[in-house]
């Protein structure tokens, strides 16, 4: 039974078949000439452009656009003429496949920053069409049969959209952090997940492997004892789900709201046919990616009135567009920035393009009187009161009624009193964020995942502080949805916790088995630590042994 | 087997022959089964063409939105085939 450490997202365990994603394959440095390699290069390309359209026709809209052109791109008569020069020149046939595609790579880069992702395509094809050549099996994902558990080096969004999220059990990658794009879709789905595994990529596929988020491990050909704890874990986790329902609320009944957070228009139906009391955290940047140009008016107010719709009288707190150089919108010029997550983001894109911010909050109003509901709506990145009092204005100009300003940023925490005293009616606490400012530690910083650790008392004093603020005050983050924490938090002065639908039951499920004065005693002893692990040990002395078995 | 046949149309697409554009264009260029070739400019100043059945020349022309572009191929109603392509080029996709 090895065994591999690494960072568990979440508390969840699985158990299932190692599927292991090969990284791309390179052409060999002494690669021979092969003048005969035409016909067979050809081959190779027609099957990628084959399965790529084959893809294309099974996927919508916007995905199914980007692989259609990307079969054409397969398919490329150009392309092909310059593959066929370099071989006739001397080169090995995966090496002309690569350089051919290098040439074109650098034409497309010199063509400007739209064409930037078509090169990140165009390396796919030719990663695939390489190992082809090569008699390699292609990069990527392949199709599962069963529960497996997917390890890989790291996940890109494109390996994560092509996986069937019913059959992964559990997701290992070596890289990535607990804050990384893997692990925000692996809480998304309720999907067990390790990142910053050494040497996960060893595993050999197609062995039974159990991994178990909340002590951080991975074991390979696990004994029948570790397999039958991890399937009675998750059956009480299952049961848990069916048993109780309804409003947050702790053994002593204050309630602690219990909400969704949702990206796309599709994940806010998802959710809402869940048991959940709303959406804490509507991330409206997800309907502007992949757009060239900005969403129009009555596009937003079509797409906001869709989710507003869907949760009828529960309530909605929508963030306003959170782009900037981290996360480049091709119709926003952003500039080369030293420091993105210290840049022009967030509320601050609104300096250059106030324009952006009132064509959504006029959108959102509009789709509020459609649909005769009344949105929160909530900046993100506010570090002053001055910016807090302009978003306000803003807002309540466009017609709004509940304006809030998430707290990221330390600056936002210490004086949370006067940013609310500014004219909010609300505060959000983004845990993710604030725990990467307070720390001074790059969220997607994988190496750093110890000071990313949301229970750092630092991290819990500032929370401390925005908790004292006397309007309602929620967090959105990965924080949320750890059960233990959760208490710690409502311990904190919060009163509504936003997360990923499939981490609502074990979350409610803590609160009904504590009160608030043992919640508030876990706060206070969390806060005397000296570091992450004494803190959770703490609040874990503290906790009820049904909360601290989930 | 006609003349060769030319003709200019005026990039319509607001994100120039990027994306969707291109690949609507380049998929319809390959459909009329002609070798058709398309160029940046017009007249004296036209660059050099490409072939219009391949998205990535086509991508790599980076014509943008106002630009002129110059359409070419021989054949079989090559002609009506251009007024085609021409009409493509000039309806902007992303409206």
């Amino acid at each position: 039974m090895p065994e591999f450490h690494g960072v568990g997202v979440g508390t969840g365990a699985a158990v299932g078949t190692a599927v292991v994603l090969a990284p791309a394959a390179r052409p060999p440095a002494d690669e021979p000439p092969d003048t005969d390699a035409g016909p067979r290069i050809r081959a190779a390309f027609d099957a990628v452009a084959g399965s790529l359209r084959e893809r294309a026709d099974k996927a919508a809209g916007t995905t199914a656009e980007v692989l259609q052109a990307t079969a054409l791109m397969a398919a490329d008569p150009g392309l092909l003429a310059v593959v066929d020069q370099k071989l006739s020149r001397g080169a090995g046939p995966a090496t002309a496949v690569d350089q051919a595609v290098e040439q074109f790579c650098e034409v497309l880069a010199a063509s400007g920053p739209y064409l930037a992702e078509r090169v990140t395509d165009l390396r796919d094809v030719r990663d695939r069409v390489v190992a082809r050549v090569l008699g390699l099996a292609e990069p990527g994902v392949p199709q599962l049969t069963g529960p497996s558990v997917v390890i890989a080096r790291d996940l890109a969004p494109a390996d994560t959209a092509a996986l069937d999220l019913t059959l992964v059990a559990g997701i290992v990658t070596e890289l990535g952090g607990p804050t990384s794009h893997t692990a925000i879709i692996a809480a998304q789905f309720g999907i067990p997940c390790l990142v910053r595994v050494a040497g996960a990529l060893q595993v050999a596929a197609g062995v039974t492997v159990a991994l178990d988020a909340r002590a951080g491990t991975l074991t390979t050909d696990p004994g029948s004892e570790v397999v039958a704890a991890i399937e009675a874990r998750r059956a009480a986790r299952a049961a848990l789900a069916a048993s109780a329902g309804g409003p947050g609320r702790t053994a002593d009944g204050t309630a602690v709201q219990l909400l969704a957070n949702v990206g796309t228009v599709e994940d806010a139906g998802r959710a809402a046919a869940q048991d959940v009391e709303g959406v804490g955290l509507f991330r409206t940047e997800v309907l502007f990616l992949d757009r060239t140009s900005a969403p129009t008016l009555a596009e937003q107010t079509d797409a906001y009135e869709t989710v507003l719709a869907a949760f009828g009288t529960r309530k909605v707190v929508v963030r306003t567009l959170d782009a900037g150089a981290d996360k480049p919108l091709a119709f926003v010029e952003s500039a080369d920035e030293e420091n993105p997550a210290l840049g022009v983001r967030g509320l601050r894109t609104a300096r250059r393009h106030p324009e952006l911010l009132a064509t959504q909050l006029q959108a959102l109003a509009a789709a509020a009187e459609r649909t005769g509901t009344d949105p929160w709506v909530m900046a993100p990145m506010v570090s002053t009161p001055a910016e807090a009092a302009e978003f306000a204005t803003t807002a309540r100009a466009a017609g709004l009624r509940h304006v809030g300003a998430m707290v990221e940023v330390p600056a936002a925490a210490l004086r949370a009193g006067q940013l609310v005293a500014a004219g909010l009616d609300f505060v959000s606490i983004g845990t993710n964020d604030l725990t990467q400012y307070t720390m001074a530690a790059d969220r997607l910083e994988g190496e750093l995942a110890d000071l990313l650790d949301p229970w750092q008392p630092a991290v819990l004093q500032l929370v401390a502080l925005t908790g004292t603020v006397d309007v309602p005050v929620g967090v959105c983050g990965e924080a949320a949805r750890d059960p233990l924490l959760a208490l710690v938090l409502v311990g904190l002065g919060v009163r509504s916790l936003s997360m990923a639908p499939a981490s609502v039951p074990a979350v409610r499920f803590a609160l009904s088995r504590t009160d608030l004065a043992t919640c508030e005693a876990m706060a206070q002893s969390a806060l005397a630590a000296d570091d992450p692990d004494q803190a959770r040990d703490a609040a874990a002395r503290l906790a009820d042994q049904g909360v601290l078995a989930l | 087997m006609s003349d060769s046949v030319t003709r200019t149309a005026v990039v319509a697409s607001r994100v120039g022959l990027h994306a969707r554009p291109a690949s609507l264009f380049v998929q319809a260029a390959a459909a009329t089964g002609l070798p058709v070739t398309i160029a940046v400019g017009d007249g004296d100043s036209v660059g050099d063409p490409v072939d219009a059945r391949s998205i990535l020349m086509v991508m790599g022309l980076g014509a943008k939105h106002g630009d002129t572009v110059t359409l070419s191929a021989e054949g079989e109603n090559a002609e009506a085939a251009l007024a085609e392509l021409a009409k493509l080029i000039e309806t902007d996709h992303d409206a």
